[in-house]
Order: C-alpha cells, then sequence, then structure tokens
C-alpha cells in the first residue's frame, strides 16, 4: 500500500515536473517571440504597403506572406521582406523614393491578395491611402526657394487635386511670386510619385504613413467661418460684440 | 536496434528498388519547387505563390491550413479564395496522410535529412534529449500567441516558409534560421526539428489521426528482426506497435500520426514487409505465405 502510494507519487511528481519542463521551456520561446513581434509592428516610415492593405496591426493578422500581390504588380514595385530588414517578415511593400506605385486602375494587387489583407473593397484606385505626401523640406525645396521646379506637382497622378500650387509672396526679392506645392490629404493616395520624381539628392517631398503625417485638431474645435456658412448666420450673438474705432497711426497720412 | 547503415539490405535487390521511394521523394520535393520556380525563372507561370497560398493555372487555389487558422486566431476573416484553398489542403492531406506533407513537399526536410545523414556519417550518437511532444505545445503557443498579438507571429521566424518563400522570392538573412535548423539536428539533437520542435509538423501530425494512407507491416509475419526500418525511420517509435503487434492483437496498419509516409521502411526492408494501405485495412491476419523476392532460392 505505501510502496504503491509511493510510486503514484512519484509518477506524478514526474507528470508535474515534465510538464514544468515543457511549459518552461515553450513559454521562453514564445515570450522571445512575442517581444519580437511587438517590434515588428514597428513598419519603418520609407515601407510603404500596397494600395488597400489594412491598418498596420490589422494587417499583420491577415497577411499570409503569400508574395501574390508581389507576383501580380505589372510594374514589380513589391518585395517581400526579408529576416534581415525591420519589416514583418515576409509580408509585401514598397520604396516611394525608389519605385512608386503606379496606381492601376484594376488594382491587380488587391485583385491577387487571397485573404483580404488588401481589402477588396478597394474599388478605385484613387480611394488608396498607401501614406500621405509630405513637403518636409522648407528649406531646400526649390519652389520654395522661388524657383518654378514644379515636379512633384507635374508627376502627380491627381494633379491640381492632391497636389496644387499655391502662389505666395516672395518675401525675399519682394517682387516675385513662390508657388508653393501643397498637398491634400483629401485626394493624395501616398502612391510616392512625387517623392520618387523629387529632383533633389534627398527628396524635400516624403510619403508618410497616415498616422505621423496627419495631426488632429481635437473634437471639440470648430472652425468658425465655416459653421457660419453651414448654418447661414452667425453661432453666436453678434449684437454683444463692441465696435471699437478704427484708428490710423497719427504719423501716417 | 542496429544503426548502422543500411547499404544493401537484400543482395537480390537492387540499389534502385532499395531507394526507390527515397528517390520519388526526393522527385517530389524538386518537383514541387521547380514548379513554384518555373515562373519567376523560365517566365512559365503554372503555380503563382508559395506554400502558404498558391494559384495553379489561375484556377486552383491552394493554401496552407496552419498559417489560415493562425490568421483567424489573430481574429481576421480570410477571403473566399484562401478559405477554399485550405479545405482542399485539408482534404488532400486527409487523403494521404498528414505528415505526407513533411516528407513529400517541405524543403525543410531537404536540410534535416541532410543534417541527418551528416550525423550518422560523423558518427554522433549523442545530443540533447528533446520530447516528441513539445512540438505540440509550440504549436499551442503560436495559436495562442497569434490569438494575443493579432499578428501571425510564427511567421516571423518560420522556417519551413522562410525557406520556401526565400528560394522563390529571396531569402536574404533567413539562411541563418535554416543554417540553425541544420546545426540543431546535426550537433544539438537527433532529428531535432521535424521530429520534435516544428508546429507546421504537428498540425499534419493532427490532420493524421485521420488520414486515409498509411504504411502498413502487412507482411510482419517475415520480419527477422534486422531492425533497418528503425535505423531508418525518423519517428522510430510509430512502427513497434504494428511491426510486433500481432500477439496482441494489434493490427499491421502504422496508425502513429507522426508517421510522415515517408516510406523508407518499404524501401530498406529485405522481407517486404512494410507496403502502403489504407488505415482501415488494419485486421490482425497473418500474412506469412505471400512470397517475396528475397525468398527465393539463391
Amino acid at each position: 500500500m505505501a510502496i504503491e502510494g509511493r510510486i503514484r507519487s512519484a509518477a506524478r511528481r514526474r507528470f508535474l515536473l515534465d510538464a514544468a519542463k515543457m511549459a518552461s521551456g515553450v513559454g521562453i520561446l514564445g515570450a522571445g517571440l512575442a517581444l519580437y513581434a511587438e517590434h515588428s509592428r514597428a513598419l519603418p516610415p520609407d515601407a510603404l504597403r500596397p494600395p488597400g492593405a489594412r491598418a498596420e496591426p490589422e494587417f499583420l493578422g491577415a497577411c499570409i506572406r503569400c508574395g501574390m500581390c508581389v507576383r501580380d504588380c505589372p510594374y514589380h514595385i513589391l518585395e517581400l521582406a526579408k529576416l534581415e530588414q525591420p519589416i514583418a517578415t515576409g509580408t509585401p511593400y514598397f520604396t516611394a523614393r525608389s519605385g512608386p506605385c503606379e496606381m492601376c486602375d484594376d488594382i491587380p494587387c488587391v485583385k491577387a491578395c487571397p485573404t483580404g489583407a488588401l481589402d477588396p473593397a478597394l474599388k478605385s484606385i484613387d480611394q488608396a491611402r498607401m501614406g500621405l505626401a509630405v513637403l518636409v523640406d522648407h528649406e531646400t525645396c526649390l519652389n520654395f526657394l522661388g524657383l518654378r521646379c514644379d515636379v512633384c506637382y507635374r508627376v502627380c497622378p491627381l494633379i491640381d487635386k492632391a497636389i496644387t500650387l499655391e502662389p505666395l509672396h516672395n518675401a525675399r526679392t519682394g517682387a516675385h511670386a513662390t508657388f508653393i506645392p501643397t498637398v491634400h490629404s483629401d485626394a493624395c493616395t501616398g502612391c510616392g510619385k512625387c517623392e520618387n520624381a523629387c529632383v533633389l539628392e534627398t527628396a524635400a517631398i516624403k510619403i508618410y504613413p497616415p498616422q505621423l503625417a496627419k495631426a488632429r485638431m481635437g473634437s471639440h474645435y470648430r472652425i468658425g467661418w465655416e459653421e457660419k456658412r453651414k448654418a447661414g448666420k452667425s453661432l453666436i450673438d453678434e449684437s454683444g460684440i463692441i465696435e471699437l474705432p478704427a484708428r490710423v497711426p497719427e504719423s501716417r497720412p | 536496434m542496429s544503426l548502422g547503415i543500411v547499404a544493401a539490405p537484400c543482395h537480390e535487390r537492387s540499389l534502385l528498388a532499395a531507394h526507390r521511394w527515397l528517390i520519388a521523394r526526393r522527385l517530389t520535393q524538386l518537383g514541387v519547387l521547380a514548379l513554384f520556380l518555373a515562373g519567376p525563372w523560365l517566365g512559365w507561370w503554372i503555380v503563382k505563390g508559395n506554400l502558404n497560398f498558391s494559384y495553379t493555372l489561375g484556377t486552383l487555389p491552394l493554401a496552407d491550413p496552419y498559417v489560415l487558422l493562425q490568421s483567424l486566431a489573430a481574429g481576421h476573416r480570410p477571403e473566399w479564395k484562401a478559405l477554399l484553398g485550405a479545405c482542399i489542403i485539408l482534404v488532400f492531406y486527409l487523403a494521404v496522410g498528414g505528415r505526407a506533407y513533411c516528407a513529400w513537399v517541405c524543403p525543410v526536410n531537404v536540410v534535416t535529412d541532410a543534417a541527418h545523414w551528416l550525423r550518422r556519417r560523423l558518427g554522433i550518437s549523442d545530443g540533447a534529449r528533446l520530447s516528441r511532444m513539445a512540438r505540440y505545445w509550440i504549436l499551442a503557443m503560436t495559436l495562442a500567441l497569434a490569438a494575443a498579438s493579432g499578428t501571425i507571429a510564427w511567421e516571423l521566424v518560420n522556417p519551413v516558409s522562410m525557406l520556401h518563400r526565400g528560394i522563390i522570392f529571396g531569402i536574404g538573412a533567413g539562411w541563418i534560421v535554416i543554417l540553425s535548423v541544420f546545426v540543431l539536428d546535426l550537433f544539438v539533437a537527433d532529428r531535432g526539428w521535424c521530429g520534435h520542435l516544428c508546429p507546421v509538423g504537428a498540425f499534419y501530425s493532427v490532420l493524421g489521426r485521420f488520414s486515409l494512407l498509411r504504411v502498413s507491416a502487412v507482411g510482419r509475419a517475415r520480419c527477422d528482426d534486422c531492425g533497418d526500418c528503425y535505423a531508418v525511420c525518423p519517428e522510430p517509435r510509430v512502427i513497434k506497435p504494428a511491426l510486433k503487434g500481432a500477439d496482441r492483437g494489434v493490427g499491421p496498419v502504422i496508425l502513429s500520426s507522426h508517421c510522415s509516409n515517408c516510406a523508407r521502411c518499404i524501401d530498406v526492408c529485405s522481407k517486404d514487409v512494410f507496403a502502403f494501405s489504407s488505415r482501415f485495412n488494419n485486421r490482425s491476419v497473418v500474412h506469412a505465405g505471400t512470397p517475396t523476392f528475397c525468398d527465393a532460392p539463391h
């Protein structure tokens, strides 16, 4: 009886030790992998996902790294990330500076995706949001310097919608205008044509992931003149506003 | 159990006959890879994609059910094309044996078989003792991690998809992972990766519990205990119940889901004990009478 009990308890001990050994070993492996997975969510800003790609954490749960989008891209701009790159291994990306998205009308990469990691709801390439162009460097951009480079504006597939040229007084010469390339986030698809075409050694206009490129005002902000236009009248009681006399400095005629 | 190299199991049998399933298996592995490579190398787009998902002749989708399962665990609902592809693969391996994937398709099998071969040539017999159950724990861990992180975390390091994708799309530093698997199997633990750790193999093992095509020790009455089959089998424990179970009324079919249907036992057995069979053809009857090729008078 006592011996039987001892054998049973030894067997139980063996079982528990084996289970602990296994759980610890696999747990260490899992913890390492979890940390690595956490880091691999941080997509570097110059790596852009194909059109229709879901937001990054969701994309990494949906993309099975099959490379079908890479195969069906007629311009061969897509690549699958390699182990040594700071992009989740095996996932597709492109680099705007070396090869921008050509914005095919039929979006073959999205059609090729078997899992919906590239959202099949994207029917028009103009609705894609791969990123957002930002004129990063006002000090080197030739148009800011007063020249008429205009290359980013000219190559934009949505010229005059995604990028416009806004004339401003050239304060340096006092006699000319500068034409400032201005990106409109409601139209920019983030295709990267502008960054690719920028004539500077390092591009002055770059595609950034939308969450880096875009500011948010805060939900309580209202733009007064827009609210006034929408309501057809001022939202505040203007009768209480005191009119101050307009005074001209006396030294001036 | 003899650990010697099985050179000529039966002097009547040619070298070719003693390796016919091995050759068929290597040709299949290379053939699958060649189909995938014909597109990027020669422009013959018969198959596009890789083992995680492929599209054949623009009509047949095939998807790895394990990676899809991780995607589901991560909270994504894949489109029909991937789901259909996974169903086709599930049905296929339910027919031909779950871990047939490991022996006949997986490119890492070539790496680990090479490590095992070299290990024996170098006479390395010691090594770490890993549990053959570890793969199921790792399988569970990968699914739990996908659910917890919302990403297919295992695909970041999975040597199986990394090698196959790497050969087709460029591997970069992925060789480090493949080399790690090779030296693990060579120096650290015999058959360490495929036989003990790989969760892909574990997943296909689960399928193998129900799969139709199995190896059967149908001529077990002829067994002369030479031990060649044990020596050559990557999962030696699976053989004994079927081969030696006659007295206990155990049928001759190797039902263990760890068996990868590699058929090396069929190759090396000089008494023609083993043959492919169905899991249902498992009556415990002694088939002693059938003469074999090696029984012929010399």
